[in-house]
C-alpha cells in the first residue's frame, strides 16, 4: 500500500475504466508504469506531465518509427511538445489495446499518418510515411521514381473523390477492409 | 400569440445553426433560455398558491415530472410558490451544467479541426445528439401542433414548462406523458452516451466531463421515471441493472486476470513481432480446449470408476495377468506402457460394463459413449465458433488487389514489435515488399527461361510424390512387421524394434519437411507462395503418415477379432464343461461361479486397449522428438554458434550455420497433428487428454524459453492475422479427419468381450438402445424409433441439402449485389474524374437536363412557370458549367429537391392546426413550411441570404 495503487482511487479507477478500453489490471499497470518515468519529486504533483524524451524511453515505443507522432497526437499540451499526462496516457493506451474498436483505431492512425496535422493525407504526408516504413538507413530507401509510382498508386487506389489527397473517411473505408489492421494496431504494456 | 411567432424566429435561428456554426446555435440558445424565464414568470403569476402542503411534502423529492403529472391532473390547485421555485433552481442548475458543457464542447471543437466535426456528424458532439431528440420529440408530439416548435429549442424541462402553461387546456394531458416518454428518451440517450463514451476519439478530460455530467443528470432523472406503483418496480430495476453493470465489469476484470501467460505472450510479441506470437496464443488457446476435454474425460468418466467402481484387483480386467506380473512394474515395460499400466484407468479395457455404478446408480457406460462423442461435438462447436468470430473481426474481404497499396502502407508496421532487431528486419521486408508491388515480378520472370523452369517444378513435385508415398509405404511396412514382432516372444525384441512405428513415423517427420524444403528451391517460388506449397505439402505428409498407420492398425484389429472369438469360444467351452462337471459331480443345479483368482482368467487380446496404447505411444514418441530437436536444433546450436565463433575460421553468427528461426508453420502443424492424434486416441485411451494437457503446458515454457533464448527473429516477418484462421481451418480439417475413424470404429466393429465398459455388448451404441427402451417413458422410445427411421431421415437429409442450395444462392445474390454496387461507385468515380478532366458531363442524360434547367435559381420555382426558363437558359446554359462544372449538377438534384419541397407545404397545410390557419401568411411565406421538411428548407433559404 501507500504506494502507486493508493495514488489511483477507487472512483477514479472505475471511471477510468468506463472511458477506455482497458481493464483495471491494465490501468494499475500503466499507471505503474507511468510513475517509473516520473523523477522523484514529480511524483507528488498532480497532473504532471511526462516529457516525449521519457515517454520515448518505454520499450514498447522505442522501435517504433511513428513514436514521435504517437505522442504528439494523444499529447494534451497546450506548447505541443507531445508531453503526456498520465489520461494522456491512457488514451493512448486505449487507442491500442486489444478491445478498441475499428472506429477508434483507424481515427488515431489517420492523426498518426497525418504529419502536418492538417486533417488529410496529402503527397507529403505519405512520404513521409513511407519513409518511416522504410527505415533510416539510406539502403532500405526508396528512390525518388519508386516513391511517385508508390503514391500514385495509392491515391488511384484510395483517393475516391480525387481530390489529390487521403481525407478521413477515404482512409477509414480502406482500413475497415484490411484483414490485418486491427491486429497489428496495437501496443500493450 | 406573440410567444408564437417567436417560437418561429428560433426556429430559424436554430435551423441555420445547426448548419452554419456552433456559436450561433449557442446564441439561440441563450435567447431561448431568456424566453423561457418569461414563461416561467407567467405561471407563477396565474398560479395561486393554493394548500395541500401534505401532499407537497411528500412529492417534495420527486422530480419534475412527476410533479408535472400531478398538476396536470389536478389543475385547480397548480403548483405552488415553493414548488415552482424548487422547480427552477432544479431546472436552471441543470441549464447551466448543460450550457457550460456545450461551451466545454465547442471550446474542445475548436481545437479539432472542423472538417472532421463535420465527418463525425451525427454521432458526434452531444449538442447534435441533444437537438436530435428534440427533433424526435417533436415529432412525436407533432399532432398537437403548434407549440411543440417552441419546445424544440429549449431545455427540455424549460420547454416543457412553457408549452403546458402557454398551450390550451386540451393537449394537457397526452403532453405530460409525452414529456415522461421524452424525459425516459433521454435518460436512455444519456445511459447510451455512458456505454458509448469510450467508444469517441476524443480527449480523455472531455470525456471526464461528458461521463460526469451524464451521470449526474441519469442519477437525477431516473427516479422520477415511471408513475404510481411502477416507479418501485423501476427503480428496483434501474438499481438491478447498475449492480449487474458493475458485476459485469469486475466479472471481466477477473476473467482477464485468469488469462495464464500473458506476459510471456507479450515479451515473445515484442520480440518477434505478431507472427510468433500467434503460434503461442494458438498454443494457449488449444490449452484451454483441452482442459475443457479434460474436465469432461476427468470428471464424467475417470473420477466415477475410480470413486465408485470396483477397486483394482477385483476382477479380471482390473488385474495384471499372472505371467505379467512379475514384469508389471519395470520401467521398460512401463515405458511401452504394458504391464501394469495397460490395467489401469488410463485405458479403455480397465472400465466396468456394470450399467449403474455406487450409490448414485452412475451409468457409466453410457457416460463413456456420450463422452466420447461430445469430446467431437464440443471441440466442433468451439473451432467453428472461434473461426466464425476471427472472420468476423478482420475486414470482411475486400477483394484481394483492391488495396494492395494502400494496405501495404497503411497497415504493414506492426506495432507490437518492440526489439530494434525485428524493427530493422521488418523495416527491409516492407521496402522489399514495396518495391516489388512496385515492379511487377512477373514480368521479370518472363525473360528466364520458362520451359526450364516449368520442367524443374514438375520434376520436384514427382520428387515430392514420391517421397510421400515412400514415406506411407514404410509406415505400413513398419506396422506390418511390428505385428510379427508382437506375436515373438517379447524379451528377444530389442528396444529398437519394439518402438519401430514410434520411431520411423516421428523420424519421417522430422527428415521430411526439410527435405520437401530443399526441393521446394528448385521451383524458385515466390517466398509467399513457397510457404504455402510447403505447408500443403506437409499437411499431406503428416496426414498420409496417420492415416497408413490407422488402416495398419485397423489390420491388426481385425486380427485381433479373430483371435478374441476363438479364445472367447474357448473359455465358453471351458465354463461348460466345468458347469457340467460340478453338476453332475455334486448333482445340483445351483452351481457357485468358478473359483478362479483375477489373475489367472484367461482373457482376450482385447483391441481396444492395443488402439489406446499405439496412439498413447505415438504421442509420446512425439513429445520426446519435438522437445530433443528443440534441445539439439535450436539450444544447441545457438551455443555452439556463440561459443565457437570465438575461435573459428568464418563468422558463425553471420555465415552458415547461424542461429535457428522459429519455425512458425512447422510448429502449429506440429500442434494442429497432436491433437489429431489426441482426438482419434480420446476414446481408446482416456489417459491421453490428461497427457496432452501436460504436454502443452511443458511446452508452453519450454517453447517460450527456447524462443527467447536461441532464436532469431525472422528475416522476412509475416503478420499473423489472417493464417489465424487458416491455423483454425487445418484443425477443423484434421478435427474431421479424425472422427471418421473413431465413429467408423464405434458403429461397426463389436467391442472385445471381457474388457471395457461395452464389454457384451453386440456394438457400443447398444449401451444408448438400452438406455433407452429401459430407462426412458416408453412414448421417448417410440419417438426415438421413428426418428430414426430412415424415412423421416431422408427428407431431413433433403431439407438440409436444399437449405444449403438456398442460402447458397442467397450468397450469390449478395455477393451480385455487392458487384454491383462496387461497379456503380466505380461509375460514379469516372463520371467525377470526367467533369473534373473536361468540365463538362459525358453523360448525355445529363447534360440534356443542364440545358433544361436554370441551374443559377434555386428558388422553388411554381410548376407554371417552369417553361419560361428553359428559353431564358438557353443561352446561359453552356456557360454555367464551365463557371463551376460541380455546382452544376448539383443544381439539377437541388432542383429536384427543391421542387419535392415546394410541393411539400401544400399538403400539411390543409390538415394544419387551429391557430396555423389564423396566420395564412406564415404558411405560405418565403419559407415553405420551416418546421417540417428540416433537411429541404435549406437551399431556399441560402438563396436567401
Amino acid at each position: 500500500m501507500g504506494t502507486t495503487a493508493s495514488q489511483l482511487g477507487k472512483d477514479v479507477l472505475s471511471e477510468y475504466q468506463e472511458l477506455t478500453f482497458l481493464t483495471k489490471q491494465e490501468i494499475l499497470l500503466a499507471h505503474k508504469r507511468f510513475a517509473e518515468l516520473l523523477t522523484k519529486d514529480e511524483k507528488d504533483l498532480p497532473n504532471i506531465r511526462v516529457p516525449v524524451q521519457r515517454i520515448l524511453t518505454l520499450p514498447e515505443l522505442k522501435s517504433n518509427p511513428f513514436r514521435r507522432r504517437i505522442c504528439y497526437v494523444f499529447s494534451t499540451s497546450e506548447h505541443k511538445d507531445g508531453s503526456l499526462t498520465f489520461e494522456d496516457f491512457l488514451d493512448l493506451l486505449s487507442a491500442f489495446s486489444d478491445s478498441a474498436t475499428l472506429e477508434i483505431k483507424s481515427h488515431y492512425a489517420f492523426r498518426i499518418f497525418d504529419f502536418d496535422d492538417d486533417g488529410t493525407l496529402d503527397g507529403g504526408d505519405l512520404e513521409q510515411l513511407v519513409n518511416c516504413l522504410t527505415g533510416e538507413t539510406d539502403d532500405t530507401r526508396l528512390t525518388p521514381e519508386e516513391m511517385r509510382q508508390l503514391i500514385s498508386n495509392i491515391l488511384e487506389e484510395s483517393d475516391i473523390d480525387k481530390d489529390g489527397t487521403v481525407n478521413l473517411s477515404e482512409f477509414q473505408h480502406v482500413i475497415s477492409r484490411s484483414p490485418d489492421f486491427v491486429s497489428s494496431f496495437k501496443i500493450v504494456l | 400569440m406573440p410567444p408564437k411567432r417567436k417560437n418561429e424566429a428560433a426556429i430559424k435561428v436554430e435551423d441555420v445553426g445547426m448548419e452554419v456554426d456552433v456559436v450561433s446555435d449557442s446564441g439561440s440558445e441563450d435567447e431561448a433560455r431568456r424566453r423561457a424565464k418569461n414563461r416561467r414568470a407567467k405561471p407563477q403569476r396565474k398560479s395561486k398558491p393554493v394548500s395541500d402542503h401534505e401532499e407537497d411534502e411528500e412529492d417534495e423529492e420527486d422530480e419534475a415530472p412527476k410533479k408535472r403529472v400531478r398538476k396536470k391532473k389536478a389543475k385547480p390547485r397548480d403548483s405552488d410558490e415553493e414548488d415552482e421555485e424548487d422547480n427552477q433552481s432544479v431546472k436552471r442548475k441543470s441549464s447551466k451544467a448543460s450550457r457550460k458543457k456545450i461551451k466545454e464542447e465547442s471550446d474542445e471543437e475548436r481545437e479539432e479541426d472542423r472538417e472532421k466535426r463535420k465527418k463525425r456528424g451525427t454521432v458526434a458532439s452531444k449538442k447534435e445528439k441533444e437537438e436530435h431528440n428534440k427533433e424526435k420529440k417533436g415529432n412525436v408530439k407533432g399532432k398537437q401542433g403548434k407549440n411543440m416548435g417552441g419546445e424544440k429549442d429549449k431545455k427540455k424541462k424549460n420547454g416543457k414548462l412553457s408549452s403546458s402553461s402557454s398551450s390550451s387546456d386540451s393537449g394537457d394531458e397526452s403532453l405530460s406523458e409525452g414529456e415522461i416518454a421524452a424525459l425516459k428518451e433521454q435518460v436512455e440517450e444519456k445511459k447510451k452516451l455512458i456505454t458509448t463514451l469510450r467508444n469517441k476519439p476524443w480527449r480523455m478530460k472531455r470525456r471526464l466531463v461528458l461521463l460526469k455530467e451524464a451521470q449526474d443528470f441519469v442519477e437525477e432523472f431516473e427516479g422520477a421515471l415511471g408513475k404510481g406503483k411502477g416507479r418501485k418496480l423501476y427503480a428496483f430495476k434501474v438499481m438491478m441493472a447498475k449492480k449487474l453493470i458493475k458485476f459485469k465489469r469486475d466479472f471481466d476484470n477477473f476473467k482477464t486476470a485468469c488469462i495464464p501467460w500473458e506476459r510471456k505472450i507479450k515479451d515473445v510479441e515484442s520480440h518477434f513481432g505478431s507472427s510468433v506470437a500467434s503460434y503461442f496464443i494458438f498454443l494457449r488457446w488449444m490449452y484451454g480446449l483441452n482442459l475443457v476435454l479434460f474436465g469432461f474425460m476427468f470428471g464424467l468418466v475417470v473420477l466415477p470408476e475410480l470413486l465408485m467402481g470396483l477397486p483394482y484387483g477385483s476382477i479380471p480386467r482390473k488385474t495384471v495377468p499372472r505371467e505379467e506380473q512379475d514384469t508389471a512394474m519395470d520401467f521398460s515395460v512401463l515405458n511401452d506402457f504394458e504391464g501394469f499400466c495397460k490395467y489401469s484407468f488410463l485405458f479403455y479395457g480397465y472400465y466396468n460394463n456394470e450399467r449403474t455404478i455406487g450409490v448414485l446408480k452412475f451409468r457409466l457406460p453410457l457416460s463413456y459413449l456420450l463422452v466420447g462423442v461430445g469430446i467431437f461435438g464440443y471441440s466442433l462447436m468451439v473451432v467453428i465458433r472461434t473461426m466464425a468470430r476471427n472472420s468476423n473481426e478482420g475486414g470482411d474481404g475486400a477483394e484481394e488487389g483492391e488495396f494492395t497499396f494502400s494496405w501495404k502502407m497503411f497497415t504493414s508496421w506492426d506495432y507490437l514489435i518492440g526489439n530494434p532487431e525485428t524493427a530493422d528486419n521488418k523495416y527491409a521486408s516492407i521496402t522489399t515488399s514495396f518495391k516489388e508491388s512496385i515492379v511487377d515480378e512477373q514480368e521479370n520472370q518472363k525473360n528466364e527461361n520458362i520451359h526450364l523452369r516449368r520442367f524443374l517444378r514438375v520434376l520436384a513435385n514427382l520428387l515430392i510424390t514420391c517421397t510421400l508415398g515412400g514415406s506411407g509405404y514404410l509406415i505400413y511396412f513398419v506396422v506390418k512387421r511390428s505385428q510379427d514382432f508382437a506375436k515373438m516372444e517379447q524379451d528377444k525384441l530389442s528396444w529398437l524394434e519394439k518402438n519401430e512405428v514410434e520411431f520411423v513415423m516421428s523420424l519421417l517427420g522430422l527428415v521430411c519437411p526439410p527435405l520437401f524444403e530443399t526441393i521446394a528451391e528448385l521451383e524458385d517460388y515466390h517466398p509467399r507462395i513457397a510457404l504455402k506449397w510447403q505447408l500443403g505439402r506437409i499437411f499431406a505428409l503428416f496426414l498420409g503418415n496417420l492415416y497408413t498407420f490407422l488402416f495398419a492398425l485397423f489390420d491388426e484389429v481385425n486380427e485381433k477379432l479373430e483371435t478374441e472369438k476363438s479364445i472367447r469360444n474357448a473359455t465358453e467351452w471351458a465354463l461348460d464343461q466345468y458347469y457340467a462337471n460340478y453338476s453332475s459331480h455334486f448333482n445340483t443345479t445351483d452351481v457357485p461361479p468358478p473359483n478362479v483368482s483375477p489373475a489367472d482368467v484367461i482373457r482376450g487380446p482385447c483391441w481396444e486397449n492395443a488402439v489406446g496404447i499405439g496412439f498413447v505411444k505415438l504421442v509420446v514418441s512425439d513429445i520426446q522428438v519435438s522437445y530433443l530437436t528443440i534441445l539439439v536444433g535450436d539450444f544447441l546450436r545457438a551455443v555452439i554458434v556463440r561459443f565457437l565463433n570465438y575461435c573459428w575460421c568464418w563468422d558463425l553468427e553471420a555465415g552458415f550455420p547461424s542461429y535457428g528461426e522459429f519455425d512458425i508453420s512447422g510448429n502449429v502443424l506440429g500442434l494442429v497433428f497432436n491433437q489429431g492424434m489426441i482426438w482419434m486416441g480420446a476414446f481408446y485411451a482416456p489417459g491421453l487428454v490428461g497427457l496432452n494437457i501436460l504436454r502443452l503446458l511443458s511446452s508452453m515454457y519450454y517453447q517460450a524459453w527456447a524462443v527467447m533464448c536461441c532464436n532469431v527473429p525472422h528475416a522476412r516477418v509475416f503478420k499473423a492475422s489472417r493464417s489465424n484462421n487458416f491455423y483454425m481451418g487445418l484443425l477443423l480439417l484434421v478435427l474431421f479427419l479424425s472422427v471418421l475413424p473413431v465413429v467408423y470404429t464405434i458403429m461397426t466393429l463389436s467391442p472385445s468381450f471381457d474388457c471395457g465398459p461395452f464389454s457384451g455388448q453386440e456394438k457400443m451404441y447398444d449401451v444408448v438402445m438400452e438406455t433407452i427402451e429401459q430407462d426412458l417413458p416408453s412414448f421417448l422410445g417410440n419417438i426415438f424409433t421413428y426418428a430414426t427411421n430412415p424415412g423421416l431421415i431422408l427428407p431431413a437429409v433433403l431439407l438440409m441439402l436444399l437449405a444449403l442450395y438456398y442460402l447458397n444462392a442467397v450468397s450469390k445474390g449478395y455477393q451480385q449485389a455487392n458487384l454491383d454496387l462496387k461497379r456503380k461507385m466505380k461509375m460514379a468515380r469516372d463520371e467525377e474524374k470526367n467533369r473534373r478532366n473536361n468540365k463538362d458531363s459525358t453523360n448525355q442524360v445529363m447534360k440534356d437536363l443542364e440545358d433544361l434547367l436554370p441551374n443559377k435559381s434555386l428558388i422553388p420555382p411554381p410548376i407554371q412557370e417552369e417553361p419560361p426558363p428553359t428559353d431564358v437558359v438557353t443561352g446561359k446554359g453552356s456557360k454555367s458549367p464551365k463557371v463551376k462544372p460541380g455546382a452544376a449538377a448539383k443544381g439539377v438534384n437541388l432542383q429536384k429537391d427543391v421542387s419535392l419541397a415546394a410541393q411539400n407545404p401544400r399538403a400539411p397545410v390543409t390538415h394544419a392546426p387551429g391557430p396555423r390557419r389564423g396566420h395564412p401568411g406564415n404558411a405560405r411565406g418565403p419559407h415553405p413550411g420551416p418546421g417540417r421538411g428540416r433537411g429541404r428548407g435549406g437551399p431556399p433559404r441560402r438563396h436567401e441570404s
